[in-house]
């Protein structure tokens, strides 16, 4: 039986963290798979926040996550705004349709 | 208590205010004029406030909110940009039919966030200010909503500056996991080189504050999101995220980074350098005025880096010297494109400007000024801003910084140029609609006139400089 310590959980947070990243770059069909990644980025945070929260004694951390929490919750809804007027504009959300400006 | 709200009395009175107005902006109907010369009026009373506090540094709430000089410079020159700004584009804004109400509402949240942000003495207040502000860009670069363009670089802005964001998150996590504390002072004691898991933390939050003020390679939005968003939206975000993004910068240095200056300076050293170069080349093929604006401003803040990778005092004194400067150059700048309408459309291109010196000598005599001082020629207030920036940098040193810097000026120097060549030499083929925007108007006086008396007394601005970093 392995005891499972804070370089558990910060590989965790850091493998959500890399995939989170990694589907912003390679996704090439839809925004909204973008906006998901972006709320993977901020959960590995909170997971990173909560695990050395715990394991140092400190509260603060937890503190900080549910300010977290807040923040990608208002991220999110402006995100989903800006995707709607996006489309309603040009029909469209595809990642490779957003090439209305370039040089 | 009392004595604590007294200390953050700026923020309080410009939250309550956003209540305020927006609660009219609701109630009223067509209330856009009545909530923008609100807006106008609180802007003033803050800056009166802010001028009228003490000047002694003094911390409350948990030592996470932090009022001293150095912040209430960068307070009253956003406010004061952020009062050129809306009053010179309020014809443009008329002209688009962008003038909702939210419009002035959602600058004054964004400023409230910056507020904050150069406030801040705390990992959390430091995140959550600078949230505050990104979530009003992102409405801001999409506010015109029925326009393809805008909405794109709203969907573009939004996209990078929440993955920079949600990086710079990371950093902070880390930074907490290793310090133990979320507080900038006790961050600071805890760093040193030993501390080598910091290194990870600090790479990430400098990603955060290099994408807020566009330095190579985190520039990509940029030009996209200059172009794309209204240009009244755009004169803002060329000035006022730029000045608060290099306040934390140097924040960050003077605080929390400050035992591990040196990994913080070869970063610093890089991105200055890559900024530099990307902002003289890439220009050069630029046919947009907004669009050669944003690689100049790239240009600019690689300048303005130079000062802080000095990692001095003196460094970021002329660092603070260029910002000011550089802000009432775009300034100027934006206002002059305000003034070319033609047809009731504005123009934006390069080519629109042939010849005008015929027709409109004064537009052109201003456009030369502003760029002649984004060129650094002297005696220019831009010659100035850069010269203290490459006093300060030999000072320490740093001739790579400094050849790299000159070389760039000379070719970035050609684009301003050209440009120039194109008012003054090119063949006349457009008048433009007779100037009902006064206000424009006067700003780019004001702006012009800043620019060419600086030299008759350039330590001005230095003497409030040196004072901002006393205790």
């Amino acid at each position: 039986m392995i005891e499972i310590g804070l370089g558990h959980y910060l590989s965790l947070g850091a493998i959500i963290f890399f995939l989170g990243v990694m589907g912003i770059f390679l996704n090439r069909k839809n925004v909204i798979v973008i906006l998901m990644s972006i709320e993977l980025i901020l959960l590995s945070v909170n997971i990173n926040l909560i695990s050395f929260s715990i394991f140092s004694g400190d509260i603060v951390g937890q503190i900080f996550t549910m300010l977290i929490l807040t923040v990608a919750a208002a991220e999110a809804a402006i995100g989903l705004a800006i995707i709607v007027v996006y489309y309603r504009n040009r029909g469209s959300i595809r990642v490779e349709d957003i090439h209305g400006m370039k040089g | 208590m009392i004595l604590n709200l007294n200390i953050m009395l700026p923020e309080v009175f410009l939250t309550l205010s956003i209540f305020g107005i927006l609660m009219i902006g609701v109630f009223v109907r067509n209330s856009f004029s009545l909530v923008f010369n609100l807006t106008t009026a609180i802007i003033l009373i803050t800056i009166a406030i802010i001028l009228n506090s003490p000047n002694n540094a003094e911390k409350i709430f948990l030592e996470s909110f932090i009022r001293d000089n150095f912040s209430n410079f960068f307070k009253v020159l956003i406010l004061i940009s952020t009062l050129f700004v809306l009053n010179s584009s309020k014809a443009f804004i008329f002209d688009n039919k962008i003038n909702k109400f939210e419009y002035p509402i959602i600058i004054l949240i964004s400023i409230l966030g910056m507020f904050f942000m150069l406030s801040s003495n705390d990992l959390i207040l430091f995140y959550l200010g600078l949230e505050m502000q990104s979530l009003a860009l992102y409405i801001l670069a999409s506010i015109d909503r029925d326009n393809t363009r805008s909405t794109e670089s709203g969907l573009k802005y939004f996209v990078l500056s929440a993955l920079s964001s949600g990086l710079l998150l990371y950093g902070c996590s880390l930074l907490y996991g290793f310090t133990g504390t979320t507080n900038f002072e006790q961050i600071a004691d805890q760093l040193n080189k030993e501390n080598t898991g910091s290194i990870f933390a600090m790479v990430f939050i400098l990603v955060g504050l290099a994408f807020k003020v566009s330095a190579v390679p985190f520039h990509m939005w940029t030009p996209d999101v200059y172009e794309g968003a209204p240009t009244s939206i755009t004169s803002f975000f060329a000035v006022v995220p730029k000045v608060a993004g290099l306040a934390l910068l140097i924040k960050f240095m003077l605080i929390p980074f400050k035992n591990i200056l040196f990994e913080w300076q070869s970063i610093i050293i890089f991105i200055s350098i890559a900024s530099m170069i990307l902002g003289a080349v890439a220009a050069i093929v630029q046919k947009n005025i907004k669009r050669l604006l944003a690689y100049s401003s790239i240009g600019h803040i690689g300048y303005a880096l130079a000062g802080v990778a000095t990692g001095v005092l003196p460094g970021y004194e002329s660092t603070i010297v260029y910002i000011t400067i550089y802000v009432v150059m775009n300034i100027g700048a934006f206002s002059c494109l305000y003034l070319m309408k033609k047809d009731g459309e504005y123009r934006e291109n390069i080519s629109d400007l042939s010849g005008i010196s015929k027709k409109h000598p004064i537009l052109a005599f201003s456009f030369l000024i502003i760029l002649f001082s984004l060129a650094g020629i002297p005696p220019l207030a831009g010659f100035f801003a850069k010269f203290y920036i490459f006093a300060a940098v030999l000072e320490q040193e740093m001739y790579v910084l400094a050849i790299v810097g000159l070389l760039t000026t000379v070719i970035s120097a050609f684009y301003y140029l050209k440009v120039i060549k194109t008012i003054y030499f090119d063949d006349s083929s457009i008048i433009f609609d007779p100037i009902k925007n006064k206000i424009a108007q006067i700003t780019v006086l004001i702006s012009c006139s800043i620019l060419i008396s600086f030299f008759l007394y350039p330590s001005f601005l230095n003497n409030i400089v040196n004072t901002l970093f006393v205790q």
